[in-house]
């Protein structure tokens, strides 16, 4: 008898608290209303967050840069770390629930939760940065082509290294980061074939340790500039300004990654051995989607940044890199060989 | 049968609830000192809570983490500490998930075969500690520690699109193919969502774990291994396969803690698989006593702190004040359980002497009357 009790007791109070759990609450996701009058934009990061001196800060740019010229109300949300798609769905569905339009999913990883969420907001636009595999009439898929930003600075890393060796540094194992490492080794070799290359990456997925640990960032480094590198290409985001500090301090050379890394702030110290930065606009990119919304006219589909539009490109704020006027030309010749179609770049290692 | 102890009850739960008392105090504390409103944080959680669709999340969030709270507490039973639950529910997640992705079967089949498949694969992993600390005496602890890396490791090369993974089209992500629609479990449709059927199947679990443990020969077997290893051999219970048996069994529902997920909403298991779960089981299986009724109670606490402060940046404030909340949780329930043990020891022999010397009395009466 007391057997029977108390089973019925944990099923009634599981069972009663699962339900007082869905039942108590009146409101829900539909209540959302947008205001077209105070227009309001929403970034929902990627791993690693604000304050990474890299892709998420050039999100943030092109956000505050929308603040600033348009008027626009910002919202920004940042992910938990090893959070999984239903967490993401309901970040996509609060900031599109409080009138956030656009509402922007920096990074492939909000990829499934914006095909989850955007039919619900049929009214807002979604922007989606780095994937094209999930579609909707109101989904922009912002993407760069990141292998020929990459390919310009292996042209420049294999012009500039006296040692004959360069190294790559990848965050985190993704095909994302291949992108940039197979710009980058193409780039080097079609320039020099006898450059060595050393390619590195932090961490292997699920681990995205890789995108903000600078200390690793910076272990990696010290491994390749004991193996005699010279030109360190980071794309690491968080983690790479742990690189470029290392490489600094050996006095050597530095690219950066995603936002003209010479010109922020917090790598201010080691900004004269950044020989340059593979900029992909993130920030123009979010910039336009937001004004495109503004304007009544939101984007949808896909929307590509390359080399043409100088979606990505290398950034030239070091004046010591204007110095080098024999890599310039050099990646210059690239540049427009790549436009002119004269080179194609492998997107894959 | 043991007579209902209401003195007993009420120490058990005193634990949790100095903890979360002082847990709460805390926070409180470390928000004041950081110049913020000490009270501000968890009123906006509070209204958070209010959203159905909130309300569906932390609902299943509880069902994974109760099942990988209930494969900690199989161990910790046992006086097996299974760190490796996390890496046997994503190893489990991932090869379930290429399982349920290359065959289509018709419905119920497909979905068992899925889940199957997952407790296999947990249970093969965690058992590769079991069977390390039987025949080598490797302790599990650090055996279970390397095997998540391993198994991180593992997954990574899994996934390569030249293995068993998928690169869709257009995407920077890698999957293991999407599972046919057969393989998708139904959920509860309620407003506000859907809440994943495998989390009914989580708590139906916890009462199948009760009476495994407190009513079978097997379970009594266990907890008295558990005790005293010495003990239950000098008893006639094989204390090795006592270790085997649970380490396995503990693996295979660590395998299933996947499964909510898996069946009820990814259907493929990609780079953005949740990742910790294990981890946060543990946290959940201490919390909870190891009780059935408490892991669920401790499930419910974790997911709501979790999801109700997911928002909380938009608002100003760091939604780290809920992982801080959650690590003085834990440090206050070792701290609390302690004392309340300590305080109910020195209870009970009040009352033994008590007792004892009212007996004593009486006898002296007796004798002098």
């Amino acid at each position: 008898m007391r057997r029977i009790t108390r089973i019925t007791t944990v099923g009634v109070a599981s069972a009663a608290l699962a339900l007082s759990v869905t039942a108590c609450g009146g409101k829900s996701s539909s209540d959302a209303a947008s205001d077209s009058k105070n227009p309001k934009a929403a970034l929902a990061y990627d791993v690693g967050g604000r304050g990474d001196q890299s892709f998420n800060d050039a999100a943030f740019a092109g956000l505050q840069k929308a603040e600033k010229d348009l008027g626009v109300k910002p919202a920004e949300a940042e992910p938990s770390e090893g959070e999984g798609d239903p967490d993401k769905v309901q970040r996509l569905t609060e900031l599109a629930r409080a009138g956030n339009n656009p509402v922007i999913g920096v990074g492939f990883v909000y990829a499934s939760a914006i095909a989850e969420v955007a039919p619900k907001y049929p009214k807002t636009t979604f922007g989606l940065i780095d994937d094209t595999s999930k579609t909707g009439k109101n989904i922009a898929n912002l993407v760069f082509n990141e292998e020929q930003g990459s390919y310009l600075a292996g042209v420049a890393a294999a012009k500039v290294t006296k040692s004959n060796t360069v190294g790559f540094i990848g965050g985190v194992e993704t095909p994302l980061i291949k992108k940039f490492e197979a710009g980058f080794v193409q780039g080097v070799k079609d320039t020099n074939k006898n450059v060595n290359i050393k390619v590195q990456y932090l961490t292997q997925p699920p681990d995205f340790g890789g995108f903000s640990k600078p200390d690793l960032g910076k272990a990696a480094a010290q491994g390749q500039l004991d193996a005699g590198a010279d030109v360190i290409y980071s794309a690491a985001g968080l983690a790479g300004t742990g690189a470029i500090e290392a490489t600094a301090k050996a006095k050597k050379w530095a690219i950066g990654v995603d936002s003209d890394q010479y010109a922020q702030k917090g790598l201010a110290p080691y900004k004269e051995y950044i020989l340059t930065s593979v900029t992909k606009d993130v920030s123009d990119s979010v910039f336009n989607l937001i004004k495109s919304v503004k304007d009544g006219k939101p984007q949808s589909g896909e929307v590509r940044y390359g080399l043409d539009k100088d979606g990505v490109g290398l950034s030239t704020s070091n004046p010591a890199y204007g110095k080098l006027t024999a890599v310039t030309t050099a990646v210059d010749k690239a540049k427009a060989d790549i436009i002119a179609g004269k080179i194609k770049v492998k997107a894959t290692p | 049968m043991k007579k209902f102890d209401k003195d007993r009850l009420l120490l058990g739960l005193a634990g949790p609830a100095l903890a979360l008392v002082v847990a709460f105090l805390l926070t409180s504390v470390v928000l004041l000192l950081s110049g913020r409103d000490p009270v501000e944080p968890y009123t906006l959680m509070f209204e958070n809570a209010e959203f159905t669709d909130v309300q569906v999340l932390i609902l299943n969030q509880t069902g994974t983490y109760y099942l990988a709270a209930l494969a900690v507490a199989i161990g910790f039973r046992m006086n097996l500490f299974n760190i490796g639950v996390d890496g046997q529910y994503r190893l489990a997640a991932m090869l379930a998930a290429v399982v349920g992705a290359s065959i289509e079967l018709p419905g119920p089949l497909h979905i068992l075969l899925i889940v199957l498949v997952a407790m296999l694969v947990g249970a093969l992993w965690s058992g590769i500690a079991g069977f390390l600390k039987t025949t080598r005496g490797v302790s599990e602890v650090v055996s279970t520690i390397m095997l998540n890396s391993i198994a991180t490791s593992l997954i990574a090369w899994l996934i390569l699109p030249a293995n068993l993974g998928v690169q869709p089209a257009g995407s920077n992500d890698l999957t293991t193919g999407e599972i046919a629609e057969s393989g998708w479990m139904p959920g509860l449709d309620v407003e506000g969502g859907s809440i994943y059927g495998f989390t009914l199947i989580a708590f139906a679990l916890g009462v199948v774990y009760w009476f495994v443990l407190n009513r079978t020969r097997f379970g009594f077997d266990l907890r008295a291994t558990g005790e005293s290893e010495s003990a239950a051999q000098a008893s006639g219970v094989d204390a090795k396969r006592m270790v085997l048996t649970a380490m396995l069994i503990s693996g295979a529902v660590a395998g299933l803690s996947g499964m909510p997920l898996l069946l009820g909403q990814t259907h493929t298991y990609s780079l953005s698989f949740p990742v910790g779960v294990g981890f946060t089981g543990i946290t959940i299986a201490l919390l909870g006593r190891n009780n059935p009724v408490g892991i669920f109670f401790a499930a419910l606490l974790i997911s709501f702190l979790e999801k109700t402060s997911a928002s909380l940046d938009q608002y100003g404030y760091e939604k780290e004040i809920a992982t801080i909340m959650q690590g003085l949780i834990v440090i206050s329930v070792v701290v609390s359980y302690e004392l309340v043990r300590q305080y109910g020891l020195r209870r009970q022999q009040q009352k033994v002497g008590e007792e004892l010397a009212a007996q004593a009395r009486k006898n002296k009466e007796e004798v002098a009357a």
